[in-house]
């Protein structure tokens, strides 16, 4: 028989203080096993590419047409496109990411028992959410990256700030996966995922997607903007049209919070489902 | 005498097979218990989520094309908000039926096999796929209704043509239920190709259909699309009832082409069932 | 026991108030086929999940590998081999995705694990089927792959709960077949079951449970011998006519009455027979066999162990 020492490797020094040892640092482990079985379902991952494409077309020239033109977030007015395509970017970075990160994640956790199954091995509840939330941002990551490659075709890009979109998009993905996966830990059943629907779908269509803050109420205005899609949209919106300044990094600071708390929600979670 | 004793007291004549449209109706029936303990379960999909696109497009976006010229002219001069509902209510059927026939009618053959638990009793194929095709009519006309009202609660029902735009939605998902029937009957996977149906399909019509804007603003290229899309033609129908905008003929020609997808795709499944569950 | 591969002292597992360990002592040495026999419920699979590492223990103390599972729980997790209760195979992989990618999540090498994997379908007679996803393979070939999986690191120890449960004879023939070869390579295993046969074939050794507590230890004969008697004879007797416990017990050494039929206890079957039969009891039928490790369970707990 083929033999090796399996246990050569011992967990890196640090986790060593941590009890019960829940991170073996081989969370890339799992971005490969991701990646692997996405080799056979790839036309159904790079497809997703093309809904915010869809809707940039119908909606960019046919609610176009009744909108004109609408002051950009400097003031200078901008086509209806160029509006709504920076919000289109901030929100398939949302779904895409909680997509992964609820749906995909329990389906593993409850029917597949795919934790439980490398729980078995060195790996622990710390890998197992970093390369999952990692998987999804990299998804992310490939459809913000397509988008904004329609956006430049397309000529809704004004400005050299937009590069920066694509980062800004990672870490948006980055803290919807983190935050859906701390909430599918929550989940006990498929009927729970009609509420994350009901968190998304709101999101998609008020928080400033499809038309500025300016024809709410203040009271509402002010609901809007503590939704963190609102945020992304912002600070897409701002890069792509080059409305750049410094309050955008309030925008990047509400998104470091929101990845933090999911990821150790995530990790804390998963560690009281697993290892029970 | 001691033998009289032991028959079970209810009991009837030995039984024989139900009608067609009996059978039919006991399908439409088992769905209906079902829904009554479940009804819950799709309130958010079947009535939530079309109200929040009315008020995110309705009344949202509404307010902001309020006083453009483009927009006056696109809607024939009505507010935007009533010129949207009924094509909202057309959209949701749509939306409805395409999630009512894939994945249940998946899971009746495959994983809770309630097809299977029909077929062996006297029914037949034929009238496992119609009752499930009426069952599903029957919820959207219910649903539907419902959502009229709350789009009369927010201002977007014109007049009493609203409950034609209510009967042209449900044909209009009733056209669209029967070929993905079809489709979803005829699957043996576990479902991989529904993703590619909702994506490819049901999203670009629900988007490319004139639900929120007419089709002559989309790009030339673009238009023949809704010319194919149930949806396109539900929506002018669901349109010129609330709105009183239609002609005869073109009327004519939506409920020609709406009836004889319907047809074809009842035709279908029937055929899809029938091989299915008595090959 | 210092060279143990397990040691457990006082073990305990409390979920809410429900307490599933009850404070056990074990001791798992080199090379041997280990078991533990009892119920649904008996604290079995509680038990294996915290020698796995996967559940820390409510109170006691545990020793896997020499290392405790608290505090060194990857490092343990890296030398075990672990087969579930229920298959927990990707089914987004093929069969041999399934060997390669779990060889990684142990760190071993892209090379190794290839050749790994090779070898492991080998052995779980599976290489005809390799690039096949796992969702159409029968039960048997599943649990083939969950096993071969488990071995991807070449474990010292292997942790195997209930292994057949659910798999025609054939395929249950062909598992022990390839866990004994497995013992024959000098891997420990550890064996939860509820079937007797399965531990009579499988174990050295084995603790018998009930109730999250451990009822009797040894090997499948010498619990056959302490609690049971050589030979069995089953009765069955028309309801009516079935006789009082009282009536038979002087034809054994001890009566057991279950709801369908009525057991003997005694060292010569057919002489209890005879004996039964001249004194003019006429059972529907009469049966004797060999005492097995469910009559020892039967005469722990009272119950019958699989109903």
């Amino acid at each position: 028989m083929t033999t090796i020492d399996a246990t050569a490797r011992p967990a890196p020094g640090w986790t060593r203080v941590l009890p019960g040892g829940s991170y073996a640092g081989r969370s890339r482990m799992l971005l490969l096993r991701s990646a692997t079985a996405a080799r056979r379902t790839w036309p159904a991952i790079v497809s997703g590419f093309a809904e915010p494409v869809f809707y940039l077309l119908a909606m960019g020239s046919g609610l176009g047409s009744l909108v004109g033109e609408l002051p950009g977030p400097d003031g200078r007015p901008i086509s209806y496109a160029a509006f709504i395509a920076p919000g289109l970017l901030a929100a398939s970075a949302m779904n895409g990411a909680v997509f992964d990160a609820t749906f995909n994640v329990f389906f593993k956790l409850k029917y597949n028992r795919l934790y439980d199954a490398m729980l078995a091995t060195p790996l622990g509840p710390v890998d197992i959410a970093l390369g999952e939330i990692g998987w999804a941002l990299l998804r992310g990551g490939l459809y913000a990256t397509g988008f904004l490659s329609v956006m430049a075709v397309a000529g809704l890009i004004t400005s050299p700030w937009a590069l920066l979109a694509l980062p800004a998009a990672l870490l948006v993905a980055f803290a919807f996966a983190a935050i859906g996966m701390a909430a599918t830990s929550f989940m006990r059943s498929w009927q729970d995922f009609d509420l994350v629907t009901l968190a998304v779908l709101p999101m998609f269509l008020f928080a400033t997607t499809f038309y500025p803050l300016g024809v709410y109420p203040r009271p509402l205005q002010i609901l809007v903007e503590c939704l963190p899609l609102f945020h992304a949209v912002e600070l897409m919106r701002g890069l792509t049209t080059g409305a750049v300044h410094l309050g955008m990094l309030g925008h990047l600071a509400y998104f470091v919070v929101m990845a933090a708390v999911g990821v150790v929600v995530a990790a804390r979670r998963l560690e009281a489902l697993l290892l029970r | 005498m001691a033998i009289e004793e032991r028959v079970p007291a209810t009991r009837l004549a030995p039984a024989t097979a139900p009608g067609w449209v009996h059978g039919v109706l006991l399908v439409v029936e088992s769905f209906w218990r079902w829904y009554r303990r479940n009804w819950r379960a799709t309130a958010v999909s079947s009535v939530l989520q079309p109200l929040l696109f009315l008020l995110a497009f309705g009344l949202g976006f509404g307010s902001l094309i309020a006083s453009r010229p483009g927009a006056e002219a696109a809607t024939g001069g009505v507010p935007y908000l009533v010129w949207l509902a009924p094509a909202l209510l057309a959209m949701s059927t749509v939306q409805s039926a395409a999630f009512e026939m894939t994945y249940p009618v998946l899971s009746g053959f495959k994983w809770q096999r309630v097809y299977l638990g029909m077929a062996a009793t006297p029914l037949t194929g034929a009238q496992i796929a119609v009752g499930h095709l009426v069952w599903v009519a029957a919820k959207m006309t219910l649903t539907g209704a419902v959502y009229l009202v709350l789009i009369a609660v927010f201002g977007g029902a014109a007049s009493i043509g609203v409950l034609g735009s209510l009967a042209a939605a449900v044909l209009t998902g009733a056209a669209v239920a029967a070929p993905v029937m079809a489709f979803s009957a005829s699957r043996e996977d576990e479902g991989a190709a529904f993703n590619a149906l909702f994506r490819f399909v049901v999203l670009p019509m629900t988007l490319f259909s004139g639900t929120f804007f007419p089709v002559a603003a989309l790009p030339a290229w673009v238009q023949p699309l809704a010319w194919v899309s149930p949806l396109w033609h539900g929506t002018e129908l669901a349109r010129a009832a609330a709105l009183g905008t239609g002609t005869a003929g073109a009327v004519l020609g939506h409920l020609a082409y709406l009836a004889a997808l319907l047809a074809v795709g009842t035709g279908l499944s029937v055929r899809a069932f029938t091989r299915r569950l008595a090959p | 026991m210092g060279d143990g591969l397990v040691q457990a002292r006082d073990l305990r597992k409390r979920f809410g108030g429900f307490e599933a360990v009850r404070g056990i002592d074990v001791d798992v040495a080199q090379g041997e086929v280990f078991g533990f026999l009892g119920p649904n419920g008996a604290g079995k699979s509680s038990t294996m999940r915290m020698i796995a590492c996967v559940s820390p223990r409510t109170s006691g103390s545990l020793q896997v590998l020499g290392m405790d599972p608290d505090r060194e729980g990857p490092r343990i997790r890296a030398r075990l081999g672990v087969v579930p209760q229920l298959d927990n195979l990707d089914t987004e992989l093929s069969v041999r995705e399934n060997l390669e990618i779990y060889g990684r999540y142990f760190g071993l090498p892209r090379r190794h694990v290839r050749a790994k994997a090779a070898e492991l379908l080998e052995f779980a007679r599976l290489t005809e089927r390799a690039e096949d996803r796992v969702e159409p393979l029968s039960g048997g070939m599943k649990r083939r792959l969950t096993i071969a999986r488990s071995l991807v690191n070449d474990p010292e120890l292997l942790l195997l709960d209930e292994p057949t449960t659910g798999l025609d004879p054939q395929a249950r023939h062909l598992l022990w077949e390839r866990l004994y070869q497995l013992k024959r390579e000098g891997v420990t295993q550890i064996i939860t079951t509820h079937y007797m046969d399965e531990a009579e074939q499988l174990c050295d050794r084995l603790v018998v449970m009930d109730g999250g507590v451990i009822v009797a230890e040894g090997s499948p004969a010498e619990l056959i011998e302490r609690w049971s008697t050589r030979e069995v004879l089953e009765l069955r007797f028309l309801p009516e006519e079935r006789p009082a416990a009282g009536d038979l017990e002087r034809y054994a050494e001890r009566v057991e009455l279950l709801p369908d039929r009525a057991l003997l206890y005694t060292a010569d079957g057919e002489r209890s027979q005879v004996a039964l039969h001249a004194a003019g009891l006429r059972p529907l039928s009469a049966l004797v066999r060999r005492s097995t490790l469910e009559d020892v369970f039967l005469r722990l707990t009272g119950r019958t162990l699989v109903d």
